[in-house]
């Protein structure tokens, strides 16, 4: 079954196209990542399906039903905002039991819900304090719980994990996985983070400028980017230029190549280029190095374990031919 | 070239001025004990002093026959208060304290929401100079204004007369109590008045409360279900309600201590203000006038006290 459906969606605000025409249907219990950069759309296609926006152009589906017109307080949606949004003036408790004190549940149960519901996110025993007493990972579990004890039918996550730090986030992304697994919630997650959304999405709709650049899962996407800006944006591909693929052999079209499929040498079977270091840099597991060749620039992911070139050196450097994609369109 | 050796990364201030800065620099507590004292002396002497000073009057009595005030410590005075004529007053004015708050909170509360949430530049601009304009002109010029306005031969009577409602103020003004010859002479009228001239002091802080409100607290409420009605009484009210306190502050107090308003627009009975002008002035019964002026902070003490204790403050 189609948990949300877009056909040909928009929402503009004066001229800016925040959302044009944009298609797409999440299927029930996917993880569904929206990727791109600020500015690109995603947010307000989050906030078409809470009901915050109402598209100006296009038809909404949730579940087969009709979404225009219908306010956020009546759609089985709910929403882990990018600040949490907590309610400071209520306890941890009563904030994750808002949802179901709105909807007229009994104290006890409500309360007994809301307590389970903090026990879920690994915070059982804080439903006291107030969300000024938290830190911020522990403020983004209480909007997860505020969210759940509702048993909505799509959960909607706008860059929940944006202001916690590197280690809490990797812990965190890991929990929503398993979370979503074990509910079997249709999980829609807005990030800009490449990483974020490769990991933990079943399909990714990479967003620029209003509309969506591919739809596919985080292999497809990694792999084959059909746009420059997808290939850009996602894990900085090479784009290769038109001529320098046609050097290679492979026409005259733009590609990608991913800095990682490049080896130091050459090997049989493999395609070889050769250019002139122009920077090197240490990244722990691995060195990255750049290399110019024929006017175009090409970063090169080499094993810790291989001797980095020195800078300004001749280095023949080789990839296996499908590790290379054209791009059709030449944007 | 001796000026640029002469420059060293730790540059020597000379001067008097420099010295003392680098004094206030190593010492910033000095500095502020400075700053803070000219208005703490202020507080603390003359107006504390003040306020003790009187508090200590209600605690004398006057001797009825010589007029002379009497220092020698007693209720008497107080006890007063509570005779029929004089108890009369502080219920008056406590009553049409409450109501002018009350009235002033409801029709504030939906101008600064939208003050807070939806003006915006230029609107916002109109908005704050609509709401302190009235603050610019005078007082007592507002209030003969508004004595024309309500006169018998004013603009609202010709107004309500030319939309066929003369009946409707009629009927108003034969009802008790707040009825009245015409309304600048009836209760009817002092509420009028006292909303009028308090109203910004309810709109601003309520404003500024709702200011401080996220707009995704909103959102939230809306997103786990709740409907406007909900939105607002568990979410909008309470996070605004410090504002709808600081408010209710301004107009209760000045309602209690106003004797103005009540001596041009409305009945000839005293409110508290007025009161205490009789006392002190005619009819020179200082402790009495004291003992009056001492019942709006103790009201107003009780009430901050019960709204603390109903949380109001938490959201602060």
């Amino acid at each position: 079954m189609t948990a949300v459906l877009f056909q040909q969606v928009s929402r503009h605000f004066g001229a800016v196209r925040a959302v044009d025409s944009v298609d797409l249907a999440i299927a029930e219990g996917e993880f569904f990542a929206m990727l791109g950069p600020s500015g690109s759309g995603k947010t307000t296609c989050l906030r078409l399906m809470a009901g915050f926006e109402q598209p100006t152009g296009g038809h909404i589906e949730i579940f087969g039903e009709t979404a225009e017109g219908v306010p956020p307080y009546r759609r089985n949606v709910n929403t882990v905002f990018q600040d949490y949004a907590l309610f400071p003036h209520l306890s941890i408790l009563e904030n994750v039991a808002y949802g179901l004190m709105v909807k007229g549940v009994g104290k006890a149960e409500r309360l007994k819900a809301a307590e389970e519901a903090l026990a879920m996110v690994k915070l059982p025993g804080y439903g006291a304090r107030r969300p000024g007493q938290l830190s911020g990972g522990q403020r983004q579990r209480v909007a997860l719980a505020r969210a759940l004890v509702n048993r909505p039918r799509v959960l909607l996550l706008d860059e929940p994990l944006g202001a916690l730090d590197l280690k809490l986030r990797e812990q965190m992304q890991e929990e929503l996985k398993s979370l979503q697994k074990s509910l079997g919630i249709t999980f829609v997650f807005v990030t800009h983070d490449q990483g974020e959304a490769l990991s933990m999405a079943d399909r990714i709709a990479v967003f620029s400028d209003g509309k969506i650049q591919q739809l596919g899962t985080p292999e497809e996407v990694y792999k084959r980017p059909q746009t420059r800006f997808v290939a850009d944006f996602v894990g900085s591909s090479n784009v290769l230029p038109p001529d320098f693929v046609e050097q290679l052999g492979f026409g005259k079209h733009y590609a990608s190549l991913r800095p990682e499929a490049i080896g130091l040498g050459d090997g049989p079977g493999r395609k070889p280029f050769s250019g002139r270091v122009t920077a090197a840099s240490f990244l722990g597991a691995a060195n990255r190095v750049t290399v110019e060749t024929n006017g175009a620039r090409i970063a090169a992911m080499l094993p810790a374990s291989v001797a980095v070139p020195a800078q300004g050196d001749m280095v023949t450097l080789s990839f296996l031919p499908q590790d290379l994609h054209t791009m059709d369109g030449a944007q | 070239m001796s000026i640029v050796t002469d420059t060293s990364i730790l540059a020597g201030r000379t001067g008097p001025s420099g010295r003392l800065s680098d004094f206030f620099w190593r010492n910033p507590r000095i500095l502020l004990l400075l700053m803070l004292t000219p208005p703490l002396l202020w507080l603390g002497v003359i107006y504390l002093g003040s306020l003790f000073a009187l508090l200590l009057q209600s605690f004398f009595s006057i001797d009825d026959f010589s007029g002379l005030i009497n220092y020698e410590f007693t209720l008497a005075t107080y006890k007063q208060l509570l005779i029929p004529s004089n108890f009369d007053i502080i219920l008056r004015t406590v009553l049409m304290a409450a109501l002018v708050t009350l009235a002033s909170a409801v029709i504030a509360f939906p101008i600064a929401y939208y003050a807070a949430r939806y003006a915006k530049g230029k609107w916002k601009v109109i908005f704050y100079l609509g709401v302190m304009l009235p603050l610019w002109s005078s007082y007592l010029v507002k209030i003969y204004a508004w004595k024309l306005i309500l006169a018998k031969e004013g603009i609202l009577t010709w107004f309500l007369a030319k939309l066929n409602l003369l009946w409707l103020l009629e009927a108003w003004l034969s009802l008790p109590v707040v009825g009245g010859s015409s309304l600048s002479i009836s209760y009817t009228g002092t509420f009028i008045v006292f909303i009028y001239v308090w109203m910004p002091f309810m709109i601003l802080p309520i404003q500024a409360s709702l200011e401080r409100v996220p707009g995704n607290l909103i959102e939230a409420s809306a997103d786990l279900g709740g409907n406007p009605a909900q939105t607002f009484r568990f979410v909008l009210f309470p996070l605004a309600l410090p504002g709808i306190i600081a408010g209710s502050i301004f107009t209760f107090s000045l309602t209690l201590g106003d004797y103005i308003i009540p001596q041009i627009i409305g009945s000839s009975r005293l409110f508290i203000g007025q009161a205490v002008y009789a006392q002190q002035g005619t009819a020179g019964n200082i402790p009495l006038a004291a003992a009056f002026t001492v019942v709006p902070i103790v009201i107003m003490g009780l009430y901050l006290w019960m709204a603390k204790r109903q949380g109001a403050f938490d959201a602060l």
